[in-house]
C-alpha cells in the first residue's frame, strides 16, 4: 500500500494534478492531502472541486492556517498571504467554506500520524524548521505508542527527521526520486514540501510517497506548467509578487 | 545471543552449518525451507549478537547494514535475499559469496607476498571500492577480514554495519560521532568524527597493501583515543624500511594511499586501480624513495599544524569522482595530419578541466602482426619504445600542470575493441578520439572506429574534428 502525501497545494490546480497524475502512475493507493488547499492560488474553487473528489475516493482530507484563515479572513489585511484570503474568501461558495471549517487537523493511521504543521498543538500552526520544533511534534504524535511516522507540511521544504538511539533527532536533506528505507525500529519525521507553491529556488511541485509494505519513503519533484499559474494569477489581479514568487519557485 | 540449531527454520529458511561465529555476529549457511523454491545462489543469514552484554553499536551496525545493502548492486557486494525485523528476529539473508578474505591470506603463510601479486590484489580491491562510490557509499570499515577475493581474481566487499550512503540518513551519525571503524585501518578523517569521504576507504586499502607488503601495520594498533589521533600528524614508516627489497613504485602507491590530508591521496579509487595495474608508469617521488621514517621534526610542526585541523564533511562521493576523471585518448600513429594531432590536444585539455586530480592515459594501437621475435629491429619492447616515444613527442606540448600522465601501447587487430576494452578495465571517464579514421563520408556507410567506439563505450566519447586554424593559416600565408 502506497500513501502518496501531498501539502500546501495553495490553490494551484495544475501542480494537484501534476502531483496526482505522477504518484498514480507509480502506484499510489491513498491519497493524503495535508492542509493549506487554498491561499496564494489562482484555483480555489477548482482545486476544491478535485479535492471532495480525492476525498470521496478516500482520501484523507486535513485542514491547514490558509483553509482557515480563507473561512475567517481578517478584516484589516496586512501581510500578502492576507490580502490573497480576502480574495479566495470572495472565491468560495458557503459550502466549500463549510467543507474547509468542517476539515480535522490531524489524523493518525496505524503507525503514521498526519498533520499540517505540528502534531504538538496543531492549532498553533508552528513551523518544524530544526531540530528541536521536530523532536516536540514526534514526541508528542508519540504518545500514542503505535505511531512511528509523522507526516506534514507547512514549511514548503522537503526534510527528514530521524531520532537515534540516544533520543536525539537529526535533520536529513533528502534526494528527490530515491526511495529512503524509515525502519519502524526508529520514529521519523518528515516534511513533503509544497505541491503549489515551492520557496526552494526551484518550481517544480514537492510530494512525498510512504509505501507501508516496505517502509519506504520517497521524496519526489514533478515539473508542470507553473507559467500558465502565473499568467493565471496576474489575469485574476492578484499582486504580482504571487506570479513572480511562481516564476521562480522563491 | 545464543546459536540457532542446524535444521530450524525461519521465515521460511532453513539454518545450516555456522560457517562464522564472531563478535559482532554469527554466520550460517541457509536454504529455502520450501523445496519447490529453487536457490538463485547459495545464501548465507548474517544474525547480530544483539544480547545484554553486546554494545548498543551492534544494532545501529545491523540496522546500517539492513538500510544499505538492499541498495546496493553490481558484482563487488553479496546479494541481498532478505531481512528480520528488529524487533523480532533481526538477521540479513545474502547471497554466499565463495572465495577467501584477504585476513584468511594474510593468516595462511606468513610468506612475502610478491609486488606483481600485491599489485593484482590492490587492484582488484580498488576496482570493488570504486564500484561501491560510484554508487553513493563509503564503506568505512575496510579490512582484510571485510575483503573477499573470488576465486576469478575479482574482490567482494563485505559488512556494511559503519558504512554510509548519502542518499540516506546516517543513523550512525552523531551516537558515535567520534572514532568509528577499526583502530588499525580507520582514516585520520574519521578518528575526528568525518563519515562519507571515499578517500576515508583509499586509506584503508593502503593500510592493508602495507600489511601485504610488509606484515606490519604502518599505525599499529592504538587502543586510545590519542593513539588513533597519531595519524593525524605521524606518517607510517616507510615499507622499504621493512623489506628493502619492494620496488619503489609500490611503496609511492601505498605511502600515497597513507597520506593523513585527504586531498593528498588519490582523488578515487579508479585512479589508484590504474596505478596498481601500470607499475611501469608510476612516477616515482620521494615518497616512494625513502627508507627511513620521517623525523621529529617534522612531526612535530604536523603534530601542532594537526590540533587545530578542521574537516570539512566532503560532497557527494559520485560527484567528487566526477571532479577528477580519467581522461583516454586515442592518438593515431599513421595517416595522421597535424591538424587532428593539434586538435586532438586541444580537446584533451579541455577535457582534463581545471581540477588537479584528472589523469590523463596516451594510448596507441598498433597492429599485432607489426613485432616479431627474431627480427631486432622489431622485437616486441623495440616497437614499443618506438611508438611509446611517439605518444610522448605528442603529449608533450600539453599543459599538464602536475597531472599524472601514462602512455601505453596496445596491440591488436581490432582498434575499436581494444579501445574499449582499455576503457572498461580502468575506469577511464572520458575518451578522447579522432572523428575520421577514413574520411567523415564514409562513416555513414561503414561502421568505422569512432561510429564503433562511440556506440559500445562504457563513458562519453568525445569525437575530435580537425581545428580549422591551420587550414586557413595555409590558406592565408602567401605561396
Amino acid at each position: 500500500m502506497k500513501l502518496a502525501l501531498l501539502s500546501d497545494i495553495h490553490a494551484n490546480l495544475r501542480a494537484l494534478d501534476a502531483c496526482v497524475a505522477h504518484a498514480t502512475s507509480e502506484g499510489a493507493s491513498r491519497f493524503a492531502l495535508l492542509g493549506d488547499l487554498v491561499g496564494y492560488g489562482p484555483q480555489p474553487v477548482q482545486v476544491l472541486q478535485r479535492v471532495r473528489l480525492l476525498a470521496s475516493a478516500g482520501a484523507i482530507v486535513l485542514k491547514g492556517n490558509h483553509d482557515e484563515m480563507a473561512v475567517n479572513p481578517p478584516s484589516t489585511a496586512q501581510a500578502l498571504g492576507e490580502i490573497g484570503a480576502a480574495w479566495t474568501h470572495a472565491q468560495l461558495t458557503a459550502a466549500d467554506r463549510a467543507y474547509l471549517d468542517a476539515l480535522p487537523l490531524s489524523d493518525t493511521q496505524g503507525a503514521v500520524h498526519l498533520v499540517h504543521a505540528s502534531a504538538n498543538a496543531p492549532q498553533k500552526w508552528q513551523y518544524v524548521i530544526n531540530e528541536q520544533l521536530a523532536a516536540a511534534s514526534l514526541d508528542a504524535a508519540c504518545e500514542d505508542p503505535a505511531v512511528r511516522y509523522v507526516f506534514g507540511g507547512h514549511v514548503h521544504e522537503q526534510t527528514l527527521y530521524f531520532m537515534t538511539a540516544t533520543h536525539k533527532l537529526m535533520r536529513f536533506a533528502p534526494t528527490p526520486g530515491v526511495p529512503i528505507p524509515l525502519p519502524a525500529s526508529r520514529r521519523w519525521l518528515a516534511t513533503v514540501g509544497s505541491v503549489g507553491q515551492p520557496r526552494d529556488g526551484k518550481t517544480q511541485a514537492m510530494y512525498a510517497m510512504f509505501d507501508l509494505a516496505r517502509a519506504e519513503l520517497t521524496f519526489h519533484r514533478v515539473p508542470y506548467d507553473h507559467l500558465a499559474v502565473a499568467a493565471d494569477l496576474r489575469a485574476a489581479g492578484l499582486p504580482e509578487f504571487f506570479a513572480k514568487r511562481m516564476e521562480e519557485g522563491r | 545471543m545464543k546459536m540457532l540449531e542446524p535444521g530450524a527454520h525461519i521465515d521460511g529458511f532453513t539454518i545450516g552449518e555456522c560457517l562464522h561465529a564472531g563478535g559482532m555476529a554469527h554466520i550460517y549457511r541457509v536454504q529455502y525451507t520450501d523445496e519447490s523454491m529453487r536457490e538463485p545462489f547459495p545464501m548465507a543469514m548474517k544474525v547480530p549478537r544483539m544480547t545484554g552484554g553486546d554494545g548498543a553499536e551492534n544494532i545501529v551496525g545491523f540496522e546500517v547494514e539492513r538500510q544499505i545493502l538492499p541498495a546496493l548492486t553490481g558484482s563487488h557486494v553479496p546479494r541481498f535475499v532478505a531481512a528480520g525485523d528488529l524487533d523480532q528476529l533481526p538477521y540479513i539473508v545474502m547471497e554466499y559469496v565463495e572465495g577467501q578474505t584477504l585476513q584468511h591470506r594474510l593468516d595462511e603463510s606468513g610468506e612475502p607476498v610478491s609486488p606483481a601479486e600485491i599489485a593484482r590484489l590492490g587492484a582488484a580491491v580498488s576496482q570493488a571500492v570504486h564500484s561501491l562510490h560510484l554508487q553513493n557509499t563509503c564503506h568505512l570499515d575496510l579490512k582484510p577480514a571485510n575483503v573477499l577475493m573470488r576465486p576469478d581474481g575479482s574482490a567482494v566487499l563485505l559488512d556494511f554495519g559503519l558504512s554510509c550512503h548519502a542518499h540516506y540518513p546516517d543513523l550512525l551519525a552523531e551516537e558515535m560521532r567520534l572514532a568509528v571503524g577499526s583502530p588499525v585501518w580507520i582514516a585520520p578523517e574519521q578518528v575526528v568524527g568525518v563519515r562519507g569521504d571515499p578517500r576515508s576507504d583509499i586509506f584503508a586499502v593502503g593500510v592493508m597493501l602495507y600489511e601485504l607488503a610488509t606484515r606490519e601495520l604502518p599505525f599499529g594498533n592504538p587502543q586510545t583515543k590519542g593513539g588513533m589521533r597519531q595519524r593525524l600528524w605521524m606518517d607510517a614508516p616507510p615499507p622499504r624500511k621493512w623489506r628493502p627489497e619492494l620496488p619503489e613504485w609500490l611503496q609511492e602507491v601505498i605511502l600515497r594511499c597513507l597520506e593523513s590530508e585527504a586531498a593528498k591521496r588519490y582523488p578515487s579509487a579508479a585512479h589508484l586501480a590504474f596505478d596498481l595495474s601500470h607499475p611501469d608508469q608510476i612516477q616515482v617521488t620521494e615518497r616512494g624513495r625513502r627508507t627511513r621514517s620521517t623525523g621529529f621534526r617534522a612531526h612535530f610542526k604536523r603534530w601542532l599544524r594537526a590540533a587545530g585541523m578542521h574537516y570539512e564533511p566532503s560532497p557527494l562521493p559520485s560527484r567528487q569522482i566526477d571532479e577528477v576523471p580519467i581522461v583516454m585518448v586515442a592518438v593515431p600513429h599513421y595517416e595522421v595530419s597535424d591538424a587532428t594531432l593539434y586538435s586532438l590536444r586541444q580537446a584533451v585539455s579541455r577535457s582534463l578541466g581545471t581540477r588537479p586530480g584528472a589523469q590523463l592515459a596516451c594510448v596507441t594501437v598498433i597492429d599485432a602482426g607489426n613485432s616479431s621475435t627474431s627480427d631486432a629491429a622489431n622485437s616486441e619492447t623495440a616497437v614499443h619504445r618506438r611508438y611509446l616515444g611517439m605518444l610522448r613527442q605528442w603529449a608533450q606540448p600539453l599543459d599538464l600542470s602536475g597531472r599524472a600522465v601514462s602512455f601505453h601501447v596496445l596491440e591488436s587487430g581490432d582498434v575499436a575493441q581494444a579501445l574499449l576494452r582499455y576503457a572498461a578495465g580502468n575506469h577511464v571517464s572520458v575518451i578522447v578520439m579522432g572523428a575520421a579514421t577514413h574520411g567523415l563520408q564514409m562513416q555513414r556507410l561503414l561502421a568505422t572506429v569512432p561510429i564503433k567506439v562511440a556506440m559500445d563505450a562504457p563513458c562519453t566519447v568525445i569525437l575530435v574534428k580537425q581545428a580549422l586554424p591551420f587550414e586557413q593559416l595555409a590558406s592565408a600565408s602567401p605561396a
